[in-house]
């Protein structure tokens, strides 16, 4: 609790003597009894067990128990049902939060009882006949606890990190997309309290076994899901890795080009899904580089008409190996155009401006800044503040300048970490330098056309 | 992770014939009788109707290859065991609910045939027999249950006893077909059956009963007021089922990265992954053993990604033995890194460990025996479907066997081979 800055700690204190407050002044009377133990457990039990709803929000399917305990036990009753969030099974859970926590949640508890009595609902084991005009102050109550959840909880996060006064600035103002990713799964999960509810009246406490099950089946595809998605990545990351083994160079290439195209994809405000394809593509978007003799990938001079045409051909060999993989659709054609340049000199199809599509133009730019980040056997690695130089000068001709840009912030806001300086191992001697494909400031040219 | 079986209007095999033709009667008797005697509460009907329908519309298709529709089938056994909308008691018949099935799921199709994505009519007839046998046993009984709130331990054991019984049945049907379409033995094919259904078949289950008792509170509402939670569980499911099939597809696609670099033949990861799996399959390998004997088919050659230069012609059986072992434990440490297939990573890492016999200490696992098979077939026979070629190098294998193969895998590819492969 001391470590807490002190207005947190007057504002739990606040919190919890309310709580504590409406619970004396009653009156208990009336409340059944045997009804709220076995809700309380019920509560107890789904409290410890919380299941995730995304990947950064956990919701409790304790939500309905609560919500049911306001129809069933009346709002004092549901507020001594939350207190059992006090005791609840979570390991490193230390016992102000456990306090905090009884307590809020005994007050949007209470809160929902009161909002369903004053809309009309009366308190106890619903029949036929309150049917179907309990929905309406049942709703109502899902929207108080609710409400009364997210404004207990959002105060404490408030007092305890207080987001410094720039950050809303930056982030465009408030962000409602989390919001009511968390907020949706409540008010779903809420209306399975009136269930129990109902339930309670055929078949008593097995009420909630029956609605309790397939919340749990869901959270266990949820889990599954989750498990399979980190496997998926840590596959694809290995077999990246794996066709890089070969230079000792461009070692984890992929996985960088790979975060800054998610940074500048974030920062551009793509959507969700297709920051996730644009992270993949970087990933996978030298695949091709495979199918280029390794001579000809190592050739320190310049190049021959041939030679050249082998190196123009990898983004087209990378799409053949990655085309047959659906998701990404949208981010293939960034595999396949991630060499092309905004004045139409790139390759392989010689596409420019808005032709090109963005998944490429912003794998470009992390391409290229990844490459003058790292070692090469011919230079050492630049620093940042060099490398962004570097982007700004060929921005408008060979980089989107918009990806450019927020490259760039993203970078001064986040930082970037550019990879160790490499130091080949003994007894690998390389008689010419490798050349290095994405550096933009070789400009690798066919013999012939560096004379044009 | 089978592919048989694709086209919904191709042969079909007997057994799917005689489940098509049985559920097609049933269904046929089903819609005559009710229209005969009329139809009991066409209000409940119509509304159960409406969400079978609904239900349908976002069917899906699990892993290893099983559509299921989820919510119109959690509907279905709401309908099925409904005992009260509110204070009035329902007395449909059991023929009422096949034929409202059936009717609520054939409008659900409409709109997936329109566009082009046709059901498979097996998985159709599976799912109507599901509850059609639910819905004969428990609505003769259905008097005999009221007033629930007196006998509700009797109710629910009835319901989950029928409910178990129908998947056992419906089990039992999956895994004929899947037998013999894919050559899987039967008794591997029903506890892969049970096993895939367990977690979904839960949550329908538990969902059916749980609409069909709070019906008898709320009475209409709860089929509106249950919505949203029915799409929370679909969507998780959904999810799953998605990335699941992505994975395989990327491996597969990223299996080709060694043709591409010319470290081996065209085509070869995949002839051997499909061989592979055939093996598998004859000796009676369990569906998630198959999956991960068809990752570490899929990867076995990754190994040679570390090496400086191609082998020439990419055939690892005609390189020194020293040499494939390194391959192996190379291909084996980079599946290793991604520190989720422990397995996949052992089976590629034995695979071209020799095979001395059932005494063996230590031997390799049956997945490495088996790619270390299949392998030098498919590096001796190459992409060539010649099949005298194909017996010749099988008894070549078999000459070579002492010492090397495991002879029971050898068998088992002939026996694939006659059978020819499924595609």
């Amino acid at each position: 609790m001391r470590e807490l800055p002190r207005r947190a700690q007057i504002y739990i204190c606040v919190i919890v003597v309310l709580a504590l407050a409406t619970i004396i002044r009653g009156p208990l009377s009336g409340i059944p009894w045997m009804t709220l133990v076995v809700l309380a457990l019920l509560f107890f039990i789904t409290e410890s067990l919380p299941t995730p709803v995304s990947d950064r929000a956990a919701v409790s399917p304790s939500i309905p128990v609560a919500l049911a305990s306001a129809v069933l036990v009346g709002p004092l009753g549901a507020c001594l049902v939350g207190f059992a969030a006090v005791v609840v099974l979570r390991r490193n859970l230390i016992l102000v939060k456990r306090v905090f926590n009884g307590a809020q949640m005994g007050l949007a508890g209470y809160c929902a009882g009161a909002t369903f009595t004053v809309l009309g609902g009366n308190p106890g084991v619903p029949q036929a006949d309150d049917f179907p005009g309990i929905v309406p102050p049942f709703l109502a109550a899902v929207a108080a606890y609710s409400i009364v959840n997210a404004l207990l909880v959002g105060g404490v996060v408030l007092l305890t990190h207080p987001p410094s006064p720039g950050a809303f600035k930056r982030r465009g103002g408030l962000r409602w997309r989390p919001l009511v990713t968390v907020e949706l799964p409540v008010l779903g999960y809420g209306t399975l309290g009136l269930f129990i509810a109902a339930l309670w009246a055929a078949v008593d406490f097995f009420a909630a076994v029956l609605v309790l099950l397939p919340l749990y089946i869901a959270r266990w595809a949820f889990d599954q899901y989750v498990a399979q998605q980190r496997a998926y990545d840590a596959t694809i990351a290995a077999l990246c890795q794996a066709v890089e083994t070969k230079d000792y160079y461009t070692r984890g290439h992929c996985m960088r080009v790979s975060k800054a195209s998610a940074m500048i994809a974030t920062e551009i405000r793509m959507r969700a899904e297709r920051v996730e394809a644009v992270r993949l593509a970087g990933m996978l978007h030298d695949v091709g580089k495979l199918g280029v003799p390794t001579k000809v990938l190592q050739k320190s001079g310049p190049l021959s008409e041939e030679e050249f045409a082998a190196i123009q051909l990898h983004p087209m060999r990378g799409l053949e190996i990655v085309r047959e993989i659906g998701f990404l659709d949208d981010a293939l054609a960034g595999i396949m155009h991630h060499h092309e340049r905004i004045d139409g000199k790139g390759y392989p199809m010689g596409l420019a401006g808005d032709e090109i599509p963005d998944s490429a133009r912003v794998i470009a730019v992390a391409d290229a800044f990844d490459s003058m980040t790292s070692t090469r056997s011919y230079r050492n690695a630049r620093d940042v503040d060099e490398a962004i130089e570097e982007l700004r000068r060929w921005s408008g001709t060979q980089f989107d300048p918009v990806m450019v840009d927020a490259l760039i912030r993203a970078v001064e806001r986040d930082g970037w970490r550019a990879p160790e300086p490499v130091v080949p191992p003994a007894g690998v001697v390389r008689d010419h330098p490798q050349l290095d494909h994405d550096d933009p400031s070789l400009h690798l040219r066919a013999v012939g056309e560096s004379r044009a | 992770m089978t592919r048989a079986a694709a086209s919904p209007w191709g042969p079909l095999g007997t057994a799917q014939f005689i489940l098509i033709v049985v559920t097609a009667l049933l269904v046929a008797a089903a819609v005559a009788g009710t229209a005969a005697s009329g139809f009991d509460r066409p209000d409940v009907a119509l509304a159960f109707g409406v969400l079978i329908a609904l239900g349908e519309l976002t069917r899906m298709t699990m892993p290893g290859n099983r559509q299921t529709a989820p919510i119109a089938a959690a509907w279905a056994l709401g309908y099925t065991l409904l005992l009260n909308v509110g204070h009035t008691t329902v007395g449909h018949s059991g023929l009422q609910v096949i034929a409202v099935t059936a009717l609520g799921m054939a409008v659900g199709e409409l709109p997936h045939i329109a566009v082009g994505r046709a059901p498979r009519l097996d998985a159709l007839a599976r799912r109507l027999i599901t509850v059609a046998i639910v819905a004969l046993a428990f609505r003769p009984a259905a008097d005999d249950l009221r007033p629930v709130e007196e006998r509700w331990m009797i109710v629910i054991v009835v319901m989950v006893l029928l409910v178990g019984f129908s998947w056992l049945v419906d089990a039992g049907i999956a895994a004929v077909i899947r037998a013999e379409s894919t050559r899987v033995r039967i008794g591997v094919a029903f506890r892969d059956e049970l096993r895939a259904q367990v977690p979904l078949g839960l949550a329908i289950g538990a969902s059916g009963m749980m609409l069909a008792l709070s019906a008898g509170v709320m009475g209409l509402v709860a089929l509106l007021v249950f919505t949203g939670p029915l799409l929370v569980t679909q969507v998780a499911f959904r999810r799953y089922a998605g990335i699941r099939a992505t994975y395989l597809q990327t491996v597969r696609a990223l299996s080709r990265v060694t043709e591409v670099g010319g470290y081996v033949e065209t085509g070869h990861s995949r002839r051997v992954s499909r061989l592979a799996l055939a093996v598998g399959r004859e000796l009676g390998m369990r569906e998630s053993e198959l999956l991960e004997l068809e990752y570490a088919a899929l990867m076995h050659d990754i190994g040679q990604l570390s090496l400086s230069d191609p082998i020439p012609g990419g055939a690892t059986v005609l390189t020194p033995a020293e040499e494939q072992r390194r391959i192996a434990e190379l291909g084996a440490e980079v599946i290793q890194t991604t520190g989720v297939l422990d397995g996949v990573a052992q089976i590629v890492r034995r695979q071209s460990d020799p095979y001395l016999g059932p005494e063996q200490e230590d031997a390799p696992p049956l997945g490495s025996r088996i790619i270390r098979v299949v392998n030098a077939f498919d590096d001796l026979v190459g992409g060539s479907s010649d099949q005298d070629r194909a017996a010749s190098v099988t008894d070549r294998l078999r000459l070579d066997a002492a010492g090397e193969y495991d002879t029971r895998v050898i068998e088992a590819l002939d026996k694939a081979l006659r059978r020819g492969t499924p595609s």
